[in-house]
């Protein structure tokens, strides 16, 4: 397909299908832990808000749950139908590791969801409570399990190769590798951001169309503290993660940064645009700010660090990609603290809620922190390759011996899957944030005769009828 | 170590694939009867009866996936690989029914109809998919310098076509026999009603694949025929004819738990049977679990975990399914 190679096709086929996945879990693990927050503030502060609020979230999340796991069971068997030599290498590693995100998260995780999405009127509050919790705690579990695998992958450690595979010799180093803690946090921070982003874009547009009522005031509210605090704090880890990839995998960075070649006596500048050519070797068309780059990555201001010219011409990742994915995910970031900043100002003014161009850049900003993820990813991932295990062993090398023609015609057949499902399933999430949040809103209960003689059920969310809990 | 990694590992695995098999074996079932139930209340309480649960139920392949990764590398790249199309037919199977148990409640009147068909074509394709790999396996895989090295349709055969339709008909019976436990009136006697011919029809599919496997493998024949394992293992055939038979009368009877309990034993019966025939091989025809095991340090690391989390596992998936106990009512459930 397009002259691509089997490889090229793999790759795009793995890349296709973690993009449409990670969305899905990162929205997860933000959204467990906030219906958590929702469902404890219920039960501390008795407010209604947080209840009718806990019920209008976990809608949206069973949606994108359901569509989390099925996107996610695909990976778990793609490492073997398509990097069988990866797989039967490095699988001594990564599997164990695997394996314990299946024991510890995710049979946390689908244990008691049940209980949290179906469970509102069979079980006691303290007990729906643990299980939201549970579920919560499964989300943060996994993302640990599955980031330590990942982490190994691009900083490998703890481990020998013997008779050509990987041997585990010391699993407390293979768990906590040098870019783990970073690369955990990251992560996990950016899912919160996306997922405060998500709700305070939906809080937003309800006020913006004139929905103003507590429910949406106090989710919107809760979003707009949260991207105060977590952007900014994002950032900081953002820089750390960065002074450790400069570290461990110094030509990702030189390609992060367009940076080929180091001038003597003369400090590194900070390239904001260009167009990286990796043929010429050359940051083509760039805007730049002297020795910014130095200040940033070395923290002095003739400090040197690796050009791409200094790596040989295979083991260089491609520059243009990375160089632009890291802007966009940088340029988000800057975005949202903004967001934040301009959200505090207005509360202070006491005009969070009027209406102007604040709640349109906070509607618009709603996709923008799954952008950054999708954006941060492909740098860290394309920018650690010619390698698949860093430093261990190459790609090319990792790939199962499929043609191009099997590779071309799965990966239109997912392209093609993927866009009806998961198209549907957004836009079945998105519908569902369009209804609002209602009071009184409550799973449908098993004593409640009146709404058992209902043939079907609409779509929708919002139960027909407004009377609160029967209880 | 005098402990035997490889073979606790192969009961760990074998006890994963058993779970799934039982378990996402009802859900899938649901799907495979869609068909034989067109109206749409009585096809929301079938869903609804799993819609807890199911989530957890397909947890048990990931679990299976995972673990053999962990503990033989060799054989998931080298069986991944081999069945290629086969799996992936069966993810996506598995996705078009995963996402249709939200859809389906949360479509529009207009495309209400899609997503039912969705679900039912998905637990069909997942379902055949599953017995094509099935197949396949047992026909067994070639094997050179550590990697596959067979044909990309190498598990298409007679054979695994048949073991297809095989296991949508059992997981068509498990399907049925749990509504017989979780639903009343209609939409019981009716599942009773179906449960006969699927019944027979699993017995059916169970003679034929005894016969067809050692027929075409010699080697499982000697296993199963020869002196003195026909002794040992003449009780898996022999309980195979009477659980069929309680089965039936249980049908006919009044029991609301029985139907489904006999049939996941008659399942588990099935299952026994491929261990026994397949044993100690982990890539058929002639890698064992000792030649595709992982390094110990990755066995012994993960076996503590899998040891100390799997009971706590097996507790709160029984407390969600005690939590929802009980007969299904219309209307009921979800959101």
């Amino acid at each position: 397909m397009f002259g691509l190679t089997a490889l090229e096709l793999a790759r795009i086929q793995f890349g296709f299908t973690i993009s449409f996945h990670i969305i899905f879990p990162a929205i997860t693990i933000g959204l467990a832990s906030y219906l958590a927050v929702l469902e404890g503030l219920w039960l501390w502060k008795k407010d209604t808000v947080y209840r009718d609020l806990y019920h209008f979230w976990s809608k949206i999340f069973a949606v994108n749950f359901a569509m989390g796991v099925v996107s996610g069971l695909v990976m778990a068997y793609q490492f073997g139908t398509n990097w069988s030599y990866f797989s039967s290498f490095a699988g001594s590693i990564t599997g164990p590791l695997l394996a314990y995100e299946v024991l510890t998260a995710f049979f946390l995780e689908a244990g008691f969801l049940g209980v949290m999405l179906f469970g509102w009127n069979r079980v006691g509050p303290g007990l729906h409570f643990f299980s939201t919790l549970m579920v919560a705690l499964g989300t943060l579990i996994s993302a640990t399990w599955i980031l330590a695998s990942n982490s190994w992958m691009q900083t490998p450690q703890g481990h020998e190769i013997i008779n050509g595979i990987v041997v585990p010799v010391d699993w407390f180093k293979v768990i906590f590798n040098p870019s783990f803690p970073y690369r955990l946090a990251h992560m996990t921070v950016a899912a919160f951001l996306a997922t405060a982003l998500f709700v305070g874009a939906s809080g937003a547009w309800h006020l913006l169309r004139g929905t103003d009522n507590p429910r949406v005031r106090t989710m919107f509210s809760m979003a707009m503290w949260m991207v105060l605090i977590v952007a900014p704090l994002q950032v900081v880890i953002g820089d750390l993660h960065g002074l450790n990839t400069l570290e461990h995998q110094p030509a990702k960075i030189a390609a992060m940064e367009g940076h080929w070649r180091n001038e003597p006596g003369a400090g590194v500048p900070l390239i904001l645009f260009g167009w990286p050519d990796m043929a010429a070797e050359e940051t083509l068309y760039k805007v730049e700010i002297p020795r910014l780059g130095s200040l940033i990555l070395t923290h002095s201001l003739d400090g040197h660090y690796p050009g791409l010219s200094e790596f040989a011409p295979e083991d260089r990742p491609n520059s243009t990609v990375v160089f632009w994915s890291f802007r966009v995910m940088v340029g988000l970031g800057v975005l949202m603290l903004l967001l934040g900043g301009w959200a505090v100002w207005r509360r202070w003014r006491g005009t969070l809620y009027a209406q102007g161009w604040f709640l349109r850049f906070a509607t618009w900003m709603g996709p923008s922190g799954l952008i950054a993820i999708l954006a941060g990813w492909y740098t860290t991932e394309i920018g650690r390759q010619p390698w698949v295990v860093y430093g261990v062993m190459r790609t090319k090398d990792a790939v199962s011996n499929h043609s191009a023609l099997v590779l071309s015609t799965t990966l239109i057949v997912f392209i093609v899957m993927y866009a009806i499902v998961f198209g549907t399933g957004i836009s079945y999430m998105l519908k569902l944030v369009a209804k609002g949040p209602h009071p009184g809103e409550d799973d449908a209960s098993p004593r409640d005769l009146s709404r058992s003689q209902r043939p079907a059920r609409p779509l929708s969310a919002a139960p027909d009828n407004l009377d609160p809990s029967p209880y | 170590m005098g402990i035997d990694l490889p073979l606790l590992w192969a009961i760990i695995i074998g006890f994963g694939l058993m779970m799934y098999v039982i378990m996402d074996g009802f859900d899938l079932g649901i799907g495979i009867l869609f068909p034989f139930v067109k109206d749409r209340e009585d096809r929301d309480v079938m869903v609804n009866s799993v819609a807890p649960v199911w989530d957890g139920n397909e947890t048990w392949l990931v679990l299976g996936g995972a673990a053999l990764l962990a503990a033989f590398p060799l054989a998931y790249a080298v069986i991944l690989s081999a069945l290629y199309l086969p799996l992936m037919m069966m993810l996506s199977g598995l996705i078009w029914r995963g996402v249709a148990f939200e859809f389906r409640f949360k479509a529009d009147e207009a495309h209400k109809p899609f997503w039912d068909k969705a679900f039912m074509w998905g637990s069909y394709i997942a379902t055949f998919s599953q017995g094509l790999a099935l197949g396949g396996f047992i026909n067994g895989f070639e094997v050179r310098d550590g990697a596959y090295a067979g044909g990309f349709l190498d598990w298409l055969s007679p054979f695994s076509l048949f073991t297809g339709v095989a296991l949508v008909i059992g997981y068509a019976l498990l399907g049925a026999t749990w509504l017989i436990m979780k639903t009343e009136g209609e939409l019981q006697q009716r599942m009773r009603a179906l449960g006969r011919p699927i019944t027979l029809a699993v017995l059916a599919a169970t003679v034929i694949v005894s016969l067809w496997t050692p027929f075409v493998h010699a080697d499982i024949a000697a296993r199963w025929f020869s002196l003195p394992n026909l002794f040992f293992f003449a009780p898996v055939p022999v309980l195979v004819v009477l659980a069929t038979w309680a089965l039936l009368r249980s049908l006919n009877g009044e029991g609301h738990a029985a139907p489904f309990l006999l049939a996941l034993f008659l399942l588990f019966l099935g299952y026994t049977g491929f261990g026994i025939s397949l044993w100690p091989n982990i890539i058929p025809p002639a890698v064992s679990i000792w030649e595709a095991a992982a390094p110990p340090q990755s066995m012994g690391f993960t076996l503590v975990g899998a040891l100390l989390i799997i009971p706590f596992i097996l507790a709160y998936t029984a407390w969600s399914y005690y939590v929802f106990r009980g007969k299904v009512k219309p209307g009921e459930g979800y959101h």
